[in-house]
């Protein structure tokens, strides 16, 4: 960080700068001049919050995804599959136990395993092969799906979120005030909420896990230049299953997380790959906070694009994308 | 007697070789409709509806055998015109059933007028613009279109229910347009206002934005999305525990809705909506078409009842049938006899006698229903109302229709037509 500011102080001082009007923006009141200009601060609120949440849910997908592409430069283009299988497990978990919790780690396991049989199986075979294993995975991918269909159908699933995570929770951020005077804090979704803290802990710990533990600088290492670390006597097989099992699991469980507070159906899959390849596109490549940033920034550009300009909503995304490939090719974390 | 013997022999002449050659060669349908996408459980129930209508006749008419190929298109205009160039072009069919979607049947319109000598019979797609604009001759429309559907269901919330306030969400395309100008047009000249109009991508997922800027100050939110968006929709609208009415467009509550899993739809329950059908419909030709459809399927492959999609296809399907019995199977000279029998004769369908208007576009009825719980653990429609011949131009002169312009975002100006 200080490395970063010290390197490009003009950055530090822009990037500083916007987070401190976004701040600024979420905790003052507005005045009425404001509120005349850009809406109601409720609505730019609720595009702000709607974005970050929608953004913890594409981390959760292109963590997973851009662990497993840094480490074994294998592209998984079949990491949409994962999820949509996640979210129809995770269905039929919760339907059948009545517990929404309990579908977690069924799911992880089950995706987990189904990704170390992917891992073992296929991709072993044609390591380094990387454009047949990319083939591989779309063709994985066609598949997956069309099993998907035959068994779950085409209809739309929606997961029903627990009673204690129904309905909207009042946060300690002032949206406006009555005529009367009277403060209004804002009303947003708990389950929202949920997933967005679930996403900040999941992040920490896949932080924690890379940074302060032996898997982790095993991780690490090779990321950095694997044949070295396999050179050194690490039986980096079992390191390459771990993640490419850690990330699949944490596919499924975005999943489910995705059939809370959206909906399932055929083509959710391919959604979320693309998402995913944009988030890691725009955050860089094998970058866990990358992957962090990039789902921030096309979360809230979703949003608030949707909110403010429908018609141009669906263009933001692609733009950013194709703003960071022109000036920035390994995306804004990535290394060159 | 010799006379005749002789007249009946020249005239077995004359029909014989034409009735040989015909036997020779299977009339093709091709059914173009989207399998992929927000409609895509809806387009396999048109598939569904095809095949019944099919087995119905034998899969015969006119004398000929009939076949059908189907090609899966995704919603998107320029997938639904390379699908019918591949229909015509590489699998040689002689009629398309289809489109789907609002503004594949504009392209499709367009893509007619380049094969003159081949039939194309409107799928579902309900875009007004198909058959309004610059109609082509051999495109011919026996589904009310999207602006049809909407019509009634202004003055039945106005009168019945009092919601004269009413904020809209509707998808930002052409048949989100077009069905929402059907309500709006009634719902204005029976005196509704409409505060605030929101607009909203097709394929949208994630709507919590869009459902913070509803404005509180309405009696109802007139919601004109469908299938997955609509599915999205609920979901997130429950979550943010807003309670205001809400008022359906067409294709909010069709079964792909209704019968999704998960509990986002059960918002819906005391919604009106209105559309070309109503499932509880007591005619005795919904009815009977209604068991064919069940008796035909399983029941885990098919709805509980025929989706609005699979009606489309089916009505779609009879009009190729009995045109091609009219002719007799005769699809020479660039199919101009089959081209006649289509515009003219009146068709008999499960939701009533259909006839097409000068453009080759259908007047018929429209339903109005409501979400109920079927008692069951599931939603179903409810018939309200019916209203009968409802007209392409919404009971205007066509002039002072073409005055109000066609339908857009801002289409139509609800105060000229005299709401608040």
């Amino acid at each position: 960080m200080t490395a970063f500011v010290s390197r490009h102080p003009v950055w530090s001082v822009i990037i500083g700068l916007v987070v401190a009007v976004l701040l600024w923006s979420i905790f003052a009141p507005w005045s009425e001049a404001m509120e005349e200009t850009f809406g109601r601060k409720r609505i730019f609120l609720n595009a702000v919050f709607g974005g970050v949440t929608l953004g913890a849910l594409y981390f959760l997908v292109a963590s997973g995804f851009t662990l497993i592409f840094g480490l074994m430069r294998n592209v998984n283009l079949a990491h949409g599959s994962l999820y949509l299988l996640g979210g129809y497990i995770g269905f039929e978990v919760s339907e059948r136990t009545g517990s929404w919790l309990l579908a977690f780690p069924v799911v992880f396991i089950v995706v987990a395993a189904l990704g170390l049989i992917l891992q073992n199986q296929v991709f072993r075979r044609m390591e380094g092969e990387e454009l047949r294993q990319t083939m591989v995975t779309i063709g994985l991918s066609v598949v997956i799906a069309d099993i998907l269909l035959w068994i779950w159908g085409g209809q739309s699933y929606t997961i029903f979120a627990p009673d204690w995570l129904s309905g909207p929770m009042t946060l300690p951020i002032v949206s406006g005030t009555r005529s009367s005077g009277e403060i209004v804090f804002l009303r947003y979704p708990a389950v929202r909420m949920a997933i967005l803290f679930a996403a900040i802990v999941v992040g920490f710990a896949m932080w924690f896990v890379l940074n302060r533990t032996k898997l982790g600088m095993l991780v690490r290492a090779g990321v950095d230049d694997r044949e070295m670390l396999a050179a050194s006597g690490v039986r980096i097989q079992y390191v390459f299953l771990a993640v490419f099992g850690f990330g699949a699991g944490l596919a499924g469980m975005a999943g489910i997380i995705g059939g809370t507070f959206q909906s399932l159906s055929p083509g959710e899959d391919t959604r979320f790959l693309l998402a995913s390849l944009v988030v890691v596109i725009v955050g860089g490549m094998g970058s866990i906070p990358g992957a962090a940033i990039g789902a921030l920034v096309i979360g809230l550009a979703e949003q608030l694009g949707l909110v403010y300009a429908p018609t141009y909503s669906v263009v933001f995304t692609f733009l950013i994308m194709a703003a960071v490939l022109a000036f920035r090719p390994q995306g804004l974390l990535g290394r060159s | 007697m010799r006379k005749t013997l002789i007249a009946a022999a020249a005239a077995a002449a004359v029909t014989l070789p034409s009735g040989a050659m015909a036997q020779d060669e299977p009339i093709k349908l091709g059914v173009l409709v989207a399998l992929e996408g927000a409609f895509a459980e809806g387009g396999a129930d048109g598939v569904r509806n095809v095949e019944l209508a099919l087995q119905q006749a034998g899969f015969e008419a006119g004398g000929r055998q009939i076949e059908y190929v189907v090609a899966p298109s995704d919603t998107t205009p320029d997938t639904a015109v390379r699908q019918a160039r591949k229909l015509i072009e590489q699998d040689g069919v002689d009629i398309i059933i289809g489109p789907l979607s609002g503004s594949e049947g504009i392209a499709m319109r367009d893509y007619a007028k380049t094969v003159p000598d081949k039939t194309i019979i409107n799928g579902i797609s309900g875009a007004l613009e198909t058959t309004w604009v610059d109609p082509a001759e051999n495109f011919f429309r026996f589904n009310l279109d999207g602006s049809q559907w909407g019509a009634g269901l202004g003055t039945y919330v106005v009168e019945e229910k009092g919601w004269t306030r009413v904020a809209t969400v509707a998808a930002d395309y052409s048949f989100g347009y077009t069905n929402f100008l059907g309500f709006a047009v009634d719902f204005c000249r029976a005196g509704g206002e409409i505060v605030e109009r929101f607009w909203v991508p097709l394929g949208s997922s994630d709507f919590g934005g869009v459902i913070a800027s509803l404005p509180d100050d309405v009696d109802a939110i007139y919601l004109g999305v469908g299938g997955t968006d609509a599915i999205n929709f609920l979901n997130q609208y429950n979550q943010t525990g807003a309670e205001t009415n809400l008022i359906g467009g067409t294709i909010m509550a069709d079964q792909t809705v209704l019968t999704s899993r998960g509990r986002a739809k059960e918002a819906l329950i005391g919604t009106p909506t209105s559309g070309p059908l109503a499932t509880d419909d007591p005619s005795e030709a919904w009815q009977s078409y209604v068991t064919a459809y069940q008796e035909a399927f399983p029941e885990d492959e098919r709805f509980p009842t025929p989706s609005l999609f699979g009606v489309g296809y089916y009505i779609a399907t009879l009009a190729a049938l009995q045109g091609i019995n009219e002719v007799g199977g005769d699809l020479s000279d660039g199919q101009a006899a089959l081209h006649e029998a289509l515009s003219t004769t009146p068709l008999d369908t499960p939701l009533g006698t259909v006839e097409l208007n000068e453009n080759r576009q259908a007047s018929g009825s429209v339903f109005i229903t409501e979400v109920v719980e079927d008692g069951e653990g599931g939603l179903r429609n409810e018939f309200k109302a019916r209203v009968d011949n409802v007209t392409q131009t919404l009971g205007m002169t066509p002039d002072e229709f073409r005055a109000m312009g066609l339908p857009s975002r801002d289409n139509p100006d609800c105060a000229a037509l005299g709401g608040g």
